[in-house]
């Protein structure tokens, strides 16, 4: 298996085991530590996981496949998720989708996670993030952005190197 | 005009109010939870001793705190349920997945103050016997996880959380766990599952009721961030001073999210039923945008049923002798508490207000809403899975062009045919809530976009005979 964990990684996953009376409890938080460093969920991730949390790989994987979060190829350098629910939507967020997905060459009807032909940019239609009341509201990867008007996504884009 | 009552909130937007432990200690904190680890048994007349732990459930009864999460369940009374007997462990699990379409209070406290839901948190696991405790929070706060987890570092150094806590016996550990962008997690017992590492499929109740056979098959409580937070402040004021706050049954104070159609949305904390949905409205979010009408108020996060501008309810109330009399209330003029939204037929749900004034398409609204309850429904259930796929299938048609005019009949069939116990969990009401109201309430609507589409497809097949076929062109894929 090509797939290596390096060891600091693998530091902080055998201590969020820890956290857990049963191993199996620790597997969401193993997936967003291997999501964070390699991007995306590989097959033999999650067979690595699996084994260290000595699991099937099949009990990993149908987490893989139900949690939106998670995802099987690599994204863009830069997701951007829109909220589409309806506070964001009464706000002007399909507008907002809109705009990203015109000013990057993607298809504004696509609600799920599109990627430029360069792997800069992925967006994607996301529901509500819990922020309704500054609708419309949308993340850039980690990082979180609230009444964004098309100005302020163009600035947003900017600030992607 | 009613005012806030900022409990929860009070220090949290203060310029200057930061979330590490120095200023929360700076601002009175953890002192509410050395009094409950002080608190000393009791003798009652009857020889029985009350241990501290007790003490401080009874007071969680007597303050009426209702949960905050969405059912405004009696938070005492689910303790109560508790198994103490089983000799298992006993778990606690604070929901932060702040999910429900409309909310966002529990952010506000997670970000700005995230010491007190702790303090709130420490207090309830010690009046359950709780050693081991988790914060469930949704995978979309990474930034609310890592505050969380400072802080929770901040208190284990402080001696708040860990061994032996402040020298009083007393041990527990608190850790985050993170979602992973699914709403059904938000359900108690989808959130259980996840948490052991599962697809987050509801479980069935009976049996599987958390206080007896929750987290690992061991009692769990599970309780919203607010309503944790609130623990701490029954606590420091005693059950019958906050039981003064608010009104009868409905004590306390609400964090109201306010989005949609209004000139100042936002988040008001005000003292439950104090306010009316029209003063949340029009006082503290700033009225409608000018020139606008007011047409339809969603009360309490996307599940709960929508009000019709103009609606009136019939509702009962304590004449002067007594004697119950029955009142017209209009919609606006209902007090934003649990028990009159419930008689008025929707609920306070998360407390979370959706506006919608007269430039709202709603079919369109709806559309919106069922896309959410089609992505989110976790499948077990086949009601729950493909009436919520039908349900978006048929709003999508409907507003691409494609509708029928016999829609809305359509759609309230499905509807109906989803909650009422056929389903493992509460999402069979959730998602057909919303659709059996708007189409109730909002019929001509919905039957005049089917009869107009059916019209236009009338016009375009004219000439190509009576036995021209149907087509259904809007993709119904996203
Ligand atoms: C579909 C569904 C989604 C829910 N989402 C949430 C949520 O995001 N946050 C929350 O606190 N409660 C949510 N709940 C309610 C929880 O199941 C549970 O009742 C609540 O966390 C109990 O806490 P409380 O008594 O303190 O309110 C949801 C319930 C259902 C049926
Ligand atoms: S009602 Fe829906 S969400 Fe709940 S368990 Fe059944 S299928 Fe899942
Ligand atoms: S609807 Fe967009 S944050 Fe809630």
């Amino acid at each position: 298996m090509s797939f290596s964990v390096p060891a600091k990684l693998e530091a902080e996953i055998d201590e969020l085991i820890t956290h857990y009376p049963q191993k199996r409890s620790a597997s969401l938080m193993l997936l967003h530590a291997v999501q964070e460093h390699f991007g995306y969920i590989s097959k033999d991730a999650v067979e690595w996981i699996a084994a260290k949390l000595e699991l099937q790989p099949i009990n990993v994987y149908e987490l893989v496949t139900f949690y939106p979060m998670f995802r099987q190829q690599p994204a863009g350098k830069y997701v951007l998720k829109v909220c589409r629910t309806l506070s964001c939507h009464l706000g002007g967020s399909h507008k907002l989708h809109e705009h990203f997905c015109q000013k990057l060459g993607l298809d504004s009807h696509g609600h799920g996670l599109q990627t430029t032909k360069d792997g800069k940019f992925s967006v994607e239609f996301v529901e509500c993030l819990a922020s309704c009341g500054t609708a419309p509201v949308m993340m850039c990867n980690e990082e979180f952005f609230e009444g964004v008007s098309n100005e302020k996504a163009d600035q947003i884009l900017e600030k992607c190197k | 005009m009613p005012q806030e009552y900022r409990l929860i909130l009070k220090h949290a937007d203060e310029p200057g109010y930061t979330p590490d432990l120095e200023c929360y200690l700076r601002h009175g904190g953890y002192e509410t939870l050395k009094k409950a680890l002080a608190i000393a048994p009791k003798t009652l007349a009857d020889g029985k001793t009350v241990s501290g732990p007790e003490q401080i459930r009874d007071d969680v009864k007597l303050s009426g705190l209702r949960g905050r999460g969405g059912a405004g369940f009696s938070c005492g009374l689910k303790w109560s349920f508790v198994d103490r007997r089983s000799g298992k462990p006993i778990y606690l699990i604070c929901n932060a997945d702040e999910s429900e379409p409309g909310t966002f209070k529990d952010r506000q406290i997670l970000h700005k103050d995230p010491h007190q839901m702790i303090e709130g948190m420490i207090i309830s696991c010690f009046a359950n016997d709780v050693k081991l405790a988790y914060i469930y929070i949704r995978g979309e706060f990474p930034e609310g996880a890592r505050i969380l987890n400072r802080a929770l570092s901040e208190a284990r150094a402080k001696n708040f959380l860990g061994k032996n806590i402040l020298g009083s016996g007393y041990d527990l550990e608190i850790h985050v766990h993170r979602g992973a962008g699914a709403y059904i997690c938000g359900e108690e017992t989808g959130m259980i599952e996840s948490l052991e590492g599962k697809r987050a499929y509801p479980r069935i109740k009976p049996p599987y009721f958390p206080a007896i056979l929750g987290l690992y098959q061991c009692p769990t409580i599970v309780n919203n961030v607010e309503t944790l937070c609130n623990v701490k402040h029954v606590v420091a004021m005693g059950g019958a001073e906050f039981s003064k706050l608010g009104t009868p049954n409905n004590t306390g104070t609400r964090i109201v999210s306010v989005s949609g159609h209004v000139k100042k949305p936002g988040y008001y904390e005000v003292e439950v039923g104090k306010a009316t949905i029209g003063q949340l409205i029009n006082d503290f979010a700033g009225g409608l945008r000018d020139g606008r009408k007011l047409k339809a108020v969603i009360p309490g996060g996307s599940s709960a049923k929508v009000f019709k501008a103009g609606e009136k309810f019939k509702l009962k109330k304590k004449g002067p002798d007594g004697k119950d009399i029955e009142q017209e209330v209009d919609m606006l003029d209902l007090p934003y508490d649990f028990d009159s939204l419930m008689a008025a037929g929707s609920m306070s749900g998360s407390g979370a207000l959706i506006i919608m004034d007269d430039s709202t398409d709603i079919v369109e609204a709806l559309a919106n809403l069922s896309e959410f309850y089609a992505h989110e429904s976790c499948g077990q259930c086949t009601p729950c899975r493909e009436g919520s796929l039908w349900m978006s299938k048929a709003l999508h048609r409907l507003t691409h062009g494609e509708g029928r005019k016999q829609d809305a009949d359509y759609l309230v069939k499905i509807a109906d045919n989803i909650p009422g116990g056929r389903t493992i969990c509460a999402f069979g009401e959730a998602c057909s809530w919303p659709v059996q109201s708007f189409v109730a309430k909002f019929k001509d609507e919905f039957v005049a976009k089917g009869e107009a589409d059916e019209a236009r497809r009338a016009a375009q097949n004219s000439g190509a005979g009576p036995t021209a076929e149907l087509k259904i062109a809007a993709s119904p894929q996203h």
